[in-house]
């Protein structure tokens, strides 16, 4: 909400002025946040070679030099490829990922000495994971370059879903000599290296989805039944929640991997419910959901394990495949207690796969609590910046895929985290930039790659300053917005000056249900005056994507409207108000009157939906 | 779509707030909880990274146990000087194994967790100072030490050496052979530790049996001393007439009790009894006094104390139960159940030099800090605060024991060190007269001025098989540890 609020001062500076300002690029606090964790991750390098080797060694030239040049590409190519980019999301990931090394690095001492102990050979994960960092630095720079507007990756819906498809199940049709790695089937084995399909799949499976609830997000709002007061959705349109809990049963079943099933579901439910905007979903999900734990529960003996484990892992302690890993982790870190044994002077080691799902009880145990706490406040803070790139951008589409990105790196966080703490039953997942381990990599690159690219498109200017911005909050130059929308057919989002005309426009056709484009827009430009305008022109430009013209899209919506519960008039059904532009939104603003911000963009998005719903139908 | 997204957003927050609660939880509430369970093994390494305290010697502040740094994860590695020779005194400190002996009784203070060092930890901590484990002064003069353990190896002897200050309890000397080499237990290398336990423990002979202080035997004639210090106390006179028979037979039973090789007692007075260490005078003696009179002056020598801690613990010596008359014939002459460890033993001598009050033993004498300040010294304490017999029976039985040394044989005799001593010759076996003796030799000297008191077990007769006694394998070895505590005053 900051950014949002951010971004409507900026708006309105953008106004006051005469000559349009441009927003400000913010690469140079970028460019510090990085050096600030180039700084931490520095320091915690030379921690850990002090404690251990008593030393520095060359090593830390190499790391350094390595992290120093992975990091200056990532940001130059923010500079030139994405410059409106929020400027703390690369930052919180160069933090993780540093850190995430310097652990790593830390454990392979630690492992090396046991095996020259035991004399025998080690090679380390650190060097081979500096690998990783520079191929998913290649494919964050690949997608930053290549996808130069979010939205184009609707066109590629339906391919995104068939290959993320394909990706999960493919490891679950292999046989287990090519897929299974401890009990878990989720890989495919290439000589020389593996790779889990399943983190790419994530990704994909979320382009579509976001992409496939936009174009039909009408359907779910439909109404079914009323029962109690709860309006049911109607039985057919269970359909995607019901698919998606069969893949995650299936996951769960051929894969064994409960980690990436809850995660699966969660993301799903996630964006059903912010596509939808109807709470019910999240209750039929969650109703799934525990309905499915609990056969999961009565028929696998995993699964019970994992629960035993979780109830008391000190108690089975003892038995095979019970819970020493996490009573381990649980050692390690009330070992490190409040403020760490410090970098290096501690044993993660001990604890099995400390290096890739128990990396957090090796933070924990290290750097303590405050080290800890303050891994996961970077989570956090990477994943809200996300959000408020969701929140900000024009597009439905944007923010749907935005928040789920954003939503996953929290859930996916919590999973392993929760896991490792003991908060809920262990499932493994990878922990974010922090794991050893190349998919997971990159494919958490890929995602900062399309975050970076929303929240450029969110912050970013219009490119043709429209003349129509002297105008403040006054709608005043009627004419020009019109203008303005036609000209520009595919451009993306302008910073919001030919918006309001725009409103202006709607402002007059608003009452009555006209083809125009006015009526689209009329909405917004009613509630925030000075602000809106932007949004309004951004969600003109979301309609083209779909394949049509910037002018057709107009008269479709009309139609629409009409057929759907009256636009017009204020007081339809819930959902009919939410679809409806003008009176509808304006009536449900009211709520979150404290933050104008959001109603403005809301009712934008709103808009370039019914446009795409249209398309569909 | 923004309000559903906001909502997502605070379900975010909510779920890292869940996290960051949990994290807290498991690592502030119950940390500790989670940092000391038994099977955190961190700790272990934790302490054994940490620069352990030294185990030094009295005199000249030997340094028998120490650390040396090491260039792995440890830091430190634990050495010991002369390491068999002193693994009775010292213990061992082993990764794999733990601690044990002296290292394990004193391991809070050598470890630097002791509550008495927490002021110099937090100046250590303030001063950035890696902690470090405080040091143990030990009342082991080493001229004794060696004396006694050479003369034990030198003849391969199993058994063991006692010697004590008997004015004071310091224990200036204890022996267990055969012994082990803890230099071995303390190795960073994982096979040489796991290997050097397994030959220890399944060598014959237990090396690792702190035979001074873990291991109980019958006393054979050395209990004489404690049924003569109850005669004494309980009016009899040195020149009271005794049995000199050369048997006698256990009341109520058909067993000959015999005097050593079936002889008749050359004299028939309580004196030339303890001289000649007569069997069947004692047996009558013991008869006479009594279960009552003989436990109660026995549990003044400390028999049967069960709570002793030098700070090794100390097994306890006992009577056993005196059940019979027949019993207590055979316990006055320190068989049947009579079970006494060697310290027990060396406190018998020690007791009749510190004109019968025995005196607490004491291994450790004091403790320092790291930096060699003292933090405790330990004085001396008597033993059960009842002295086992007066001080006038106590210079009785002196002058009968100096004559029992007039008439015991054996190697390094010397009238100037002057001492006054019991022999004894025990049974022991299921077939006793078939098991070559175990041969004791209990003493103190100069017997004007007591300063050092000495018990020598040598276990089955050492090298002399059935022949053996107490004077022929004993006696030497006892001789040869006095005359090193004298020398080195």
């Amino acid at each position: 909400m900051a950014a949002a609020a951010g971004n409507e001062s900026a708006v309105g500076r953008q106004y006051t002025t005469n000559p349009p300002r441009e927003l400000p690029k913010r690469r140079g606090t970028e460019l510090m946040l990085l050096a600030f964790a180039a700084v931490i991750v520095t320091t915690a390098f030379v921690l850990v070679q002090i404690n251990q080797e008593q030393s520095l060694s060359w090593s830390i030239l190499w790391y350094g030099g390595a992290y120093l040049a992975i990091f200056s590409a990532a940001h130059v190519a923010v500079r030139f490829w994405a410059p409106y980019a929020d400027p703390l999301i690369l930052p919180c990931v160069a933090l993780l990922n540093g850190l995430g090394l310097v652990t790593i690095y830390r454990l392979d001492l630690a492992e090396a000495e046991r095996a020259r102990s035991l004399g025998q050979e080690f090679a380390g994960s650190a060097p081979r994971q500096v690998l990783f960092t520079v191929v998913a630095l290649a494919l964050f720079l690949a997608v930053l370059r290549m996808i130069r507007d979010h939205r184009t990756l609707t066109s590629y819906a339906y391919t995104a879903g068939l290959g993320g498809l394909v990706l999960l199940a493919l490891p679950a049709m292999l046989p287990a000599s090519l897929s299974e790695v401890n009990g878990a089937k989720v890989w495919i084995r290439l000589p020389g290296f593996s790779i889990q399909p399943g983190e790419f799949a994530k990704i994909l499976l979320m382009i579509f989805f976001a992409s496939f609830l936009v174009a039909k997000r009408d359907l779910f709002m439909t109404a079914g039944k009323r029962i109690l007061g709860v309006e049911l959705p109607r039985a057919r349109d269970l359909g995607p929640i019901i698919i998606a809990a069969v893949v995650c049963l299936g996951i769960l079943v051929f894969q064994r991997d409960l980690g990436t099933a809850l995660l699966f579901f969660g993301i799903t439910l996630m964006m059903l419910y912010v596509a939808t905007e109807r709470a019910i979903w999240v209750v039929v999900g969650l109703s799934m959901f525990l309905v499915g734990a609990f056969i999961a529960y009565q028929l696998f003996t995993h699964v019970q394990q994992r629960v035993t484990n979780w109830i008391d892992p000190l108690a089975t302690y003892d038995d095979p495949g019970g819970g020493y890993q996490i009573a381990q982790g649980l050692f390690g870190l009330g070992t490190g207690g409040v403020f760490g044994t410090g970098l290096g002077a501690g044993r993660p080691e001990m604890v099995p796969a400390a290096h890739t799902d128990f990396i957090t009880a090796a933070i924990g145990e290290e750097i303590g609590f405050v080290g800890l706490a303050a891994v996961l406040l970077v989570y956090l803070l990477l994943a809200m910046r996300g959000m408020r790139s969701a929140l900000a951008v024009r597009d439905t589409f944007g923010k749907l895929l935005g928040g789920g990105l954003s939503f996953a790196i929290v859930m996916q966080v919590f999973v392993i985290v929760g896991g490792v703490t003991k908060l809920i039953p262990m499932t493994g997942v990878t922990t974010p930039f922090l794991s050893a381990g190349g998919s997971s990599l990159l494919a958490n690159y890929i995602l900062v790659a399309l975050l970076l690219r929303i929240s450029d498109t969110a912050r970013r200017p219009q490119q043709q300053k429209p003349s129509g911005e002297a105008p403040q909050k006054q709608l005043a130059p009627i004419a020009e917005a019109h203008t303005v929308m036609v000209q520009r057919p595919p451009q993306p989002p302008a910073g919001g000056g030919p918006a309001v005309p725009a409103s202006a426009e709607q402002q007059a056709p608003g009452q009555q249900p006209p083809g125009s484009q006015a009526p689209a827009q009329q909405p917004q430009a009613q509630q925030p005056q000075a602000q809106q305008p932007a949004p309004g022109q951004g969600q003109q430009p979301a309609t083209p994507p779909q394949g049509q013209t910037p002018v057709p899209p107009t008269p479709q919506p009309a139609p629409h409207r009409a057929s759907r519960p009256e636009p017009g008039k204020g007081q339809a059904p819930p959902q009919a108000a939410e679809q409806r532009p003008a009176g509808g939104q304006q009536a449900e603003r009211p709520a979150p009157a404290g933050e104008p911000a959001w109603p403005t963009e809301e009712s934008t998005d709103d808009e370039p939906h019914r446009a795409k719903g249209d398309d569909a139908t | 779509m923004n309000t559903p997204l906001r909502k997502v957003g605070m379900v975010m927050l909510a779920m890292l707030t869940l996290l960051l609660a949990n994290t807290t939880y498991v690592q502030v509430v119950r940390g500790d909880d989670y940092a000391s369970d038994s099977r955190n093994s961190r700790v272990l390494y934790e302490e054994y990274s940490r620069e352990r305290g030294k185990i030094v010697s009295n005199e000249a502040g030997q340094v028998l146990a120490g650390v040396k740094p090491s260039n792995d994860n440890f830091n430190f590695l634990r050495t010991y000087r002369n390491g068999p020779m002193y693994a009775p005194v010292t213990g061992y400190y082993s990764i794999m194994y733990g601690a044990g002996g002296l290292e394990n009784a004193e391991d809070a203070f050598l470890n630097g967790s002791d509550p008495r060092l927490f002021v110099r930890r937090l100046s250590d901590m303030v001063t950035g100072r890696d902690p470090r484990g405080g040091n143990v002064r030990l009342t082991i003069q080493p001229a004794v030490q060696q004396a006694a353990y050479e003369a034990m190896t030198e003849n391969g002897y199993t058994g063991s050496v006692v010697a004590m200050n008997p004015k004071n309890g310091d224990i200036l000397g204890m022996v267990s052979t055969p012994s082990y080499d803890p230099n071995r237990l303390a190795s960073h290398d994982g096979d040489e530790q796991q290997q050097a336990w397994k030959q220890y423990s399944e060598a014959e002979g237990n090396p690792m049996l702190n035979r001074a202080v873990r291991e109980t035997y019958p006393p054979g004639s050395t209990f004489k001393i404690v049924t003569t210090a109850a005669a004494l106390e309980n009016g009899m006179e040195p020149d009271a007439s005794v049995t000199p028979d050369s048997e006698v037979t256990l009341p109520n039973t058909s067993t000959q009790l015999e005097n050593y090789g079936g002889a008749t007692c050359p004299g028939s007075t309580l004196k030339d009894a303890l001289k000649y260490s007569c069997n069947t005078a004692f047996a009558e003696i013991a008869g006479d006094l009594g279960a009552d009179k003989l436990r109660a002056t026995a549990e003044n020598f400390g028999i049967g104390q069960d709570d002793l801690q030098i700070p090794l613990g100390v097994v306890p010596s006992s009577l056993g139960e005196l059940e019979s008359e027949a019993a207590l014939y055979q316990s006055g002459i320190g068989q049947r159940d009579v079970r006494l460890t060697p310290l027990q033993d060396a406190l018998l001598a020690a007791t009749v030099a510190n004109d019968g009050m025995a005196m607490k033993p004491q291994l450790v004498k004091a403790r320092l800090a790291p930096d060699l300040s003292t933090i405790e010294d330990i004085g001396k304490e008597e033993l059960t605060g009842d002295p086992a017999m007066s001080a006038e029976s106590a210079e009785a039985l002196t002058q009968m024991m100096i004559q029992s040394e007039e008439n015991t044989g054996g190697g390094g005799k010397n009238a100037e060190l002057k001492i006054a001593s019991k022999t004894g010759t025990a049974e022991h076996g299921s077939d006793p007269k078939n098991t070559p003796p175990h041969a004791w030799y209990t003493a103190f000297a100069p017997h004007d001025d007591p300063k050092i008191a000495v018990a020598v077990i040598v276990e089955s007769g050492g090298n002399r098989g059935l022949a053996a006694t107490g004077g022929t394998v004993a006696a030497e070895i006892a001789r040869a540890t006095i005359s090193a505590g004298l020398g080195g005053g």
